[in-house]
């Protein structure tokens, strides 16, 4: 790249059991099963590194450069995840080695150590990953940095030095505007991440890939939450045929007592 | 997983979607197709990240634009010419076509993989795409660079269809028997003949034709680039068949068809040779779409012998059951090992590919077929309705036997580089 990009964008990319996995307990009721299955980047972040991508082409028609970094946490297995980023169109990537399983409050102060290495104006994750479904990170994140924070988005529209971002929240859409630097996740609406053209996949293995031993950024990693107990949940019992709707209702009312 | 309630709800909110090409999540049996990821019908064993990712692309690929619309375009005989440029703008317009023409600029092991994975979405549809690919290929090997830049941007991005015509109603498996000629009259060749069984006659743009512009035998052969609209090119009636429903098969005639000289591809005389290189590749292809086709229908055996129940349990408990999943695994493995090993070899331009590729095809269109067969029987009564896919597998897959060079030209191409002092 010529010179500095116009705007940098950092994308924090996990790697997750694949969404259509039928997941297991494992055998002593402490976590979910995942050796020997099919992994795949957490779909909520895909939305994160397709917005960012998006902002780029945008950037592109006005002669603006935007440097998109891809951000992973985990073992060397993540890098996967890194490539597809890249192979959708990420500049570079960032691999913070680590085979603990991080918590997401360690997640937030690695990301904190590399947004203050790379200095990014606005980092963009997923509302949740889908393994453990948390929705901490972004916001613990925002925390550390004492940053502004648009979670759950379902548009975002850039300006100079501002974002405005519509939310989708319990009551309806809320808009807000936040200056940049400001962090961003993302909601389902947001986007539909694109497929990775092959010749892009090809091209996306000579893009840098950095990597960073945990322990060389000093932070206490260690788990502030104890897990007790993972269990299956209870097996669905089977439905029955109402003859009417008078008959449902009397149902709903006497038997689930939902009415 | 709350979140996944919201990942179905995506499904149907994408199936609505204008934007075609984006990533649609599975909307069909994708946590059936997923689960493989670590059973031995995994076609991801044995390849590079890199490899793993362009299967994974095109298999979800295949599950969000293929596989949901496959029936229908089998019944309707509807060629989905949409759906085929999306898959270009991905790169499946010219899979091993160089990339300043458009192409991805892949290797054959690559486009197998690529094409296995396809096939399990619409073998018809895939199938298709791997003669277009093939002809691409052609112009862009044997052409002029001229040729190269007028007809590859738009074939490669599937703007404009290709067709390939070697077989006549005279000459299928001898094919150095054709009697299509080709005589040059000042700035054009003019052909006279007919083609027979044109996959996407009709509906291409451009035609690669191989006519005899000398003697008998296979050094009499040139290859033609022929457009739809040059003068003296007609189409016969759609051909009924029992399965590929998704590409026309028309007859292609020429009738002091007017080509300019510029479009003789390589030189005269080396037609033959183009077509029989061209077959190589080709044969490869149509194996890996015969891999997807049985590797989806064992993909559908076992979802459904595990939900079916006769006797107070699922089929899947049965040692016959068991069995015979085993045997069909065991089956799409070999296939596989060997149309990958076939196009190693291609890539590498060893000197004995033909007779690799032809066992490799016979092989795995014969074994696929089976396991497609096989998939259909434990579905029992199921299987032989329209309503379940296994059909249209086996029906698509069948002709794979036949073309390509039959399977008992597969028998004589091995049997004579084996019997050769």
């Amino acid at each position: 790249m010529a010179g500095p990009a116009d705007l940098r964008i950092l994308v924090a990319c996990k790697r997750v059991v694949d969404y259509a996995v039928k997941i297991r307990v494992n055998a002593a009721g402490t976590a979910v099963e995942t050796n020997n299955l099919k992994h795949s980047m957490n779909p909520f972040d895909e939305i994160g590194a397709e917005q960012a991508i998006l902002i780029k082409e945008a950037f592109a028609k006005s002669k603006k450069t935007v440097d998109v970094i891809a951000v992973s946490c985990g073992p060397a297995k993540a890098q996967e995840t890194l490539r597809t980023a890249l192979a959708m169109g990420a500049d570079r990537a960032v691999h913070v080695e680590t085979n603990d399983d991080l918590q997401p409050l360690a997640v937030a102060k690695v990301l904190k150590a590399i947004v203050e290495k790379e200095k990014p104006d606005i980092v963009i994750l997923g509302k949740q990953a889908i393994d453990d479904d948390s929705n901490q990170t972004g916001q613990m994140l925002a925390g550390l940095l004492n940053w502004p924070q648009a979670t759950f988005a379902s548009k975002v529209e850039l300006a100079e030095k501002a974002m405005t971002v519509t939310r989708e929240v319990d009551g309806g859409i809320e808009t807000i505007k936040t200056p940049l630097p400001a962090i961003l996740t993302t909601d389902l609406r947001l986007n539909i991440p694109r497929y990775a053209s092959l010749p892009n996949i090809m091209k996306a293995k000579k893009k840098p890939l950095e990597k960073i031993a945990i322990a060389s950024l000093s932070i206490d990693v260690a788990p502030r939450i104890e897990i007790l107990k993972v269990a299956e949940p209870a097996k669905r019992q089977g439905g029955k045929t109402v003859e009417n709707v008078d008959e449902l209702i009397s149902k709903l009312k006497n038997e689930a007592k939902v009415l | 997983m709350a979140s996944l309630l919201n990942i179905s709800a995506r499904r149907v909110l994408t199936k609505a979607s204008p934007l075609g090409l984006n990533r649609a999540i599975s909307a069909i049996g994708s946590s059936q197709i997923r689960n493989f990821a670590s059973s031995p019908i995994d076609p991801s064993v044995g390849l590079t990240d890199e490899q793993k990712e362009l299967q994974s692309v095109a298999r979800a690929f295949a599950d969000n634009e293929f596989a949901p619309k496959m029936q229908e375009w089998d019944e309707n005989q509807f060629f989905p010419a949409e759906a085929m440029r999306r898959g270009a703008e991905l790169g499946f317009g010219g899979l091993y076509t160089r990339e300043d023409v458009g192409g991805a600029g892949l290797g054959r092991l690559e486009t197998s993989i690529i094409f296995e994975a396809l096939a399990t979405g619409c073998v018809s549809t895939t199938a298709y795409i791997s003669i277009h690919n093939m002809c691409t290929w052609m112009v862009d090997l044997f052409g002029t660079e001229e040729q190269r830049k007028k007809y590859l941007p738009d074939m490669t991005s599937m703007k404009k269809f290709a067709s390939y015509c070697l077989t006549e109603p005279g000459a299928g498996s001898d094919a150095a028997g054709l009697s299509t000629t080709a005589v040059k009259k000042g700035s054009h060749y003019i052909l006279n003949g007919s083609k027979a069984f044109i996959s996407g006659g009709g509906s291409s743009d451009v035609y690669v034709i191989m006519a005899r512009t000398g003697g008998p035998g296979p050094k009499g052969i040139s290859c033609f680039i022929v457009e739809k609209g040059f003068k003296g090119l007609s189409f016969g009636k759609k051909e009924n068949k029992l399965g590929w429903n998704s590409q026309p098969t028309r007859a292609v005639i020429m009738e002091d068809c007017e080509v300019p000289v510029e479009n003789l591809v390589g030189v005269e005389g080396q037609g033959f040779s183009i077509a029989m290189k061209g077959l190589n590749g080709g044969r490869i292809n149509i194996g890996s779409c015969s891999l997807g086709a049985a590797q989806a229908s064992i993909e559908a055996a076992v979802e459904h012998v595990k939900v079916r129940k006769q006797f107070n349990q699922p089929l899947a408990n049965f040692q016959n059951t068991q069995f015979k999943l085993a045997d069909m695994a065991t089956a799409l493995l070999s296939s596989r090992l060997m149309v990958r090993q076939a196009a190693r070899m291609l890539d590498e331009d060893d000197p004995n590919v033909a007779a690799f590729c032809a066992m490799a095809k016979l092989h795995s269109t014969d074994e696929c077929f089976q396991i497609c067969d096989d998939s259909l029987q434990l579905h029992g009564g199921y299987g032989y309705l329209k309503d379940y896919k296994v059909n249209v597998y086996l029906r698509d897959s069948r002709v794979h036997r036949i073309l390509e060079g039959t399977n008992e030209v597969m028998r004589m191409v091995a049997s004579r580089s084996l019997l050769s002092d």
